[in-house]
Order: structure tokens, then sequence, then C-alpha cells
């Protein structure tokens, strides 16, 4: 051991480690291998997990599930299905009007990427990724109400309709911002969670203005 | 013999930023892998030691094996010094310190002309209010848009809100910066993003009204009255920084007449109602209004005629 009279250790790093050394394997992957089981069951684990969260953003509980395994399988159904659903109603059949599917798809990955970074510039202490998934994840009731603008749009276009149609939007738009609150606003000290709620508003009022006046051709 | 890792150690100690998650992560792998690094050379102290220095004693086996992942170490750890360098956001953290009381004070301040103007006042350089302002008037500028049922023929709704509300706060501003560069005034860049991007309350204030109220003069009521209080604000406290009157009629005459035709321009180009009121009370002497296809050249053609006969109708 004659090399360690040489070391410097500088007194700013803390020295700490620990005396028992484990024993156990190093890697747990290796005890778990996810390569030889058949597809169906790889499928349907992640199916499950999309479908537990699914679950857990119509019932905004405080749990950590949504934060803990984030995936953007679930935010990236919605958003397709959403611009989808979205694309085609214009007032004008030559030049459009209403919004394409690219831009409904830039709008929400731009917009969640905008309210990420200005969480953490706030000081939250949540990752970027586990943002981008709760704001993902959060889309969902504003999906449901496009599916029921649509069946309500195939009935008829009048003002009854706007006016089923306005209440319906303006609920899941309440439901999604409080969604998402519930899960994003822990993450902030709180005198702060108003400047990180603003934002999330925004976003998914500009979301639920485009599945307002959305007019199928 | 030890000098080896006492010189990594010292390479460490350049980089503690310390403030961001990341960063402390990052720094505990180092310390991690430093530990590894020092008891896996310990283990087989005085012959790795020789190798590594000379490359030529030594066990051949290992000793490639030990540059490799000595090379593949210090890779890594440059790359993500230059990472956590470039993709670093803590740079604009200072700028989003705020306490919503803050947010809402000033929000209200902007509104209000300084009556001090013979020493600097002071601008708080913070941007999260100005950006969310200009995502605000985005938001406004949309519902305007699809309430008119304007048609953008190249080019998205979205895309035409976004780029105008951009372009306007950080061109204006820039443009506004580099006059008081030459016109000698004491205002830095964010300091001005931040002063232009709060007057854009009065903007947002003016047209959320007046894009759902449709009185003609009511818009140019609000135009003088709320438009013109913000836009005293800016030029007191831009003239409260800037010495000599050339100086200061330059860079707040071109303030003022920016901002005040930026409002005009979103209620005009934006808003189908106008249209409306001036096919009716002119009849059939209107010129064709080239409002319906819009290629962006055409605006300022069309504006120019809504301004030219808004003012004869006024007269």
């Amino acid at each position: 051991f004659a090399g360690l009279a040489d070391v410097s250790i500088s007194e700013d790093i803390p020295v700490e480690g620990e005396i028992t050394v484990p024993v156990g394997s190093r890697s747990p992957d290796e005890v778990y291998s996810t390569l030889d089981e058949p597809v169906k069951d790889t499928i349907m684990r992640d199916l499950k997990a999309v479908g537990k969260k699914f679950v857990h953003v119509m019932y905004p509980k405080k749990s950590s599930a949504l934060l803990r395994d984030w995936d953007l399988w679930g935010p990236l159904v919605l958003c397709v299905s959403l611009a989808l659903m979205l694309q085609g109603g214009s007032a004008d059949s030559k030049d459009d009007g209403g919004p394409q599917f690219a831009e409904v798809f830039v709008i929400i990955w731009f917009g969640a990427v905008v309210i990420t970074l200005n969480s953490k510039l706030l000081g939250g202490t949540i990752s970027f990724f586990q943002s981008l998934c709760v704001l993902g994840y959060c889309v969902l009731p504003l999906t449901v109400a496009m599916l029921v603008c649509r069946l309500v749009l195939l009935a008829g276009s009048g003002t009854v309709s706007f006016i089923i149609r306005l209440i319906v939007v303006v609920a899941m738009f309440g439901w999604s911002t409080l969604a998402s609150t519930a899960f994003l606003a822990d993450s902030q000290p709180p005198n702060r969670k108003a400047l990180v709620v603003y934002p999330i508003f925004l976003f998914y009022f500009v979301i639920s203005w485009m599945i307002l006046t959305f007019t199928p051709q | 013999q030890g000098g080896g890792s006492a010189v990594i150690d010292m390479e460490n100690m350049d980089d503690t930023s310390g403030s961001s998650f990341e960063d402390m992560g990052e720094m505990h792998q180092r310390m991690k892998e430093e530990e590894e690094e020092e008891a896996e050379g310990e283990a087989g102290a005085a012959e790795e030691e020789d190798g590594e220095f000379l490359g030529m004693k030594g066990l051949r086996g290992q000793l490639g094996r030990q540059v490799a992942d000595q090379m593949w170490q210090v890779g890594k750890r440059q790359a993500s010094r230059a990472f956590s360098l470039y993709a670093n956001i803590d740079i604009l953290r200072p700028y989003f310190d705020v306490e919503p009381i803050q947010v809402r004070a000033r929000l209200l301040e902007s509104m209000i002309p300084v009556k001090m103007i013979n020493f600097p006042q002071k601008i708080a350089g913070e941007l999260y209010g100005p950006l969310m302002l200009v995502f605000t008037l985005v938001a406004i500028l949309l519902h305007g848009m699809k309430t008119s049922d304007t048609i953008i023929r190249e080019g998205t709704l979205m895309g035409t809100a976004i780029g105008t509300c951009f372009g306007y706060w950080l061109g204006v501003s820039s443009f506004i910066y580099f006059l008081a560069y030459l016109c000698n005034a004491q205002i830095t860049m964010v300091q001005m993003l931040s002063l232009l991007g709060y007057g854009l309350f009065g903007h947002c204030i003016t047209l959320f009204v007046t894009y759902n109220i449709h009185f003609h003069s009511l818009f140019y009521i609000f135009w003088l009255g709320v438009g013109g209080l913000s836009t005293l604000r800016m030029v007191a406290v831009l003239v409260s920084r800037t010495v000599g009157h050339t100086q200061r009629l330059i860079l707040c005459g071109t303030l003022a007449a920016l901002h005040m035709l930026f409002l005009l321009y979103l209620h005009f180009a934006y808003h189908k109602v106008v249209e409306g009121i001036l096919d009716t009370l002119e009849g059939p002497n209107v010129p064709p209004f080239q409002r319906v296809a819009r290629d962006i050249p055409v605006v300022s053609n069309a504006v120019l005629n809504t301004t030219a006969k808004a003012i004869a109708l006024t007269l």
C-alpha cells in the first residue's frame, strides 16, 4: 500500500462508503431476462402498464405510479388519435383552415416540452420525461371529449349541439388540468404552484379550443 | 505513484456547478467510478501502474483492457461535461426566480407610467412573466383568428400566431436594444425583453375584450387608453435611462410607434367585423378587399386599406 500515501483527497468531497460489501448480483437484469419470453407477454405487460396509467388519470389520486415508471406509449397513442380526429375539419374545402395532423402533433409535444422546461426552471424536482409522461397522459379526457364532439356533430350542428359540445369540452378541460396539477404541482415549492399551473392551463385551453372549434366538412 | 489519481481528482474539481439535480447525480457517479478505479488499481498495484505509464512493461492482456477502459472513462467524462455545459438550463434559472405576488405586482405596474424620469428606473430582469404573456397573446390571437374565420394559405393558423407574437417580442426587443446601444441608453438585453414583454399585457387585455365585443369605437378607446398607458410606461422607463433630447426622441418615438402599430395590426388583420361595417357603410364603391385568401405580403396592403378607410370614415 505504498501508493496510498500520496493520494490526495480534497476536503470538499465527503468521504463515504459502505462497510458491508453486497454479495448479491450486481446487475438486476441478469436475474430476470425478458428476452426469451413470448412476444404476447411483452405486449400485454406494456399494455397493462399503459392501461393502469389511464385509470390513474381518470381518477387522479396521489399515487406515484405515473411518475415512477414513466412511459411515452400512452401519450403517443393519445396524441395520434387526437390529431387524426382533428384532421380534415375546415370551413372551405379548397383552403385548409383546420389544424393539420402535423400541427396538432407539434403543438402537443412542443407545448409539453415548454411546460416541462418551465417547471424545471422554477425549481421543480421532477425529471424531464416524467413530466412529459404526465402531461401526455392527461390529454386523455380531451381525447374523450373529441370523440363525444364528433358523435354529437354526426347528429347535427346547431345551437343545441354547440352547447352540448361546449359543456363537454369545458368539463374535460377542467378534468385534464386538475389531473395534471395533482401530479405536477407536488414537485414544486409550495408558494410557486400558481406559476406552474398557469402554463398547463393555457396548454389544455389551446387544445380544448381546437376541439371546440372543429367543424367537419 | 499516486500522481495519476491526484490529477484526475483535480480535473473533477473544475466542474462543480452542483446546482442542478443532474450535476449532483453525475458527480456522485464520477466519485463512484473513481473509487472503483482506485480499488481496482490497488489490487494489482505495482505491475499495472508500470504498465499504464510506459505501455510496454506489464501484463499485455490486462494492459489493453486497462487502456481501453481508461480511454472510455475519459471520453465519457468529457462528453458528459460538454453536455452539461451546453444543455445546462441552469443558465436561465435566475431569470425565472419569481413569486406569484411579484408577477402580479409587475403586471399591474406595467400599466402605470412612472412620473420620475430624472433618475434611472429599476427594471426587473425576469423572463417568466413576459414568456407567459407572449403565450397568452398567442392563445388570444388564435381565438380571434378562429372566430373571424381567417384562412391562411401558405401556413397554419398556429404557426402564424406563434410567429407573429414571438417575432414581435424578440425582434422588436433586439431592434430597440440596438437603438439603445446607438443612443447610449443604459439597458441590457434581458431588461429590454422583460420591459417589452410586460408591455404586451395591455395588448392582451385590449384584444381579449375587443375580439369578443365587436364595437368599432370600443377598440379605438381601448387602443388609445390601455395601449397608450402601457406604451407611456415603457417610454417613461426608457427616457429615465437615456441622456440627451435627440436620443430620447429617437428611442421612444420608435418604441411608441411600433408598439401602438402592432396593436392596430393585430386587431385589423385578424378580425372580420371591420370589413362588414365598412362594406355596409360605403356600399358598392368599396374596392374588393383582399382578405379571403391571403399570402403574407398582401397583409400590409390590407392594413393600409383598412386604416385609410377607417380614417376616411371618422372624418
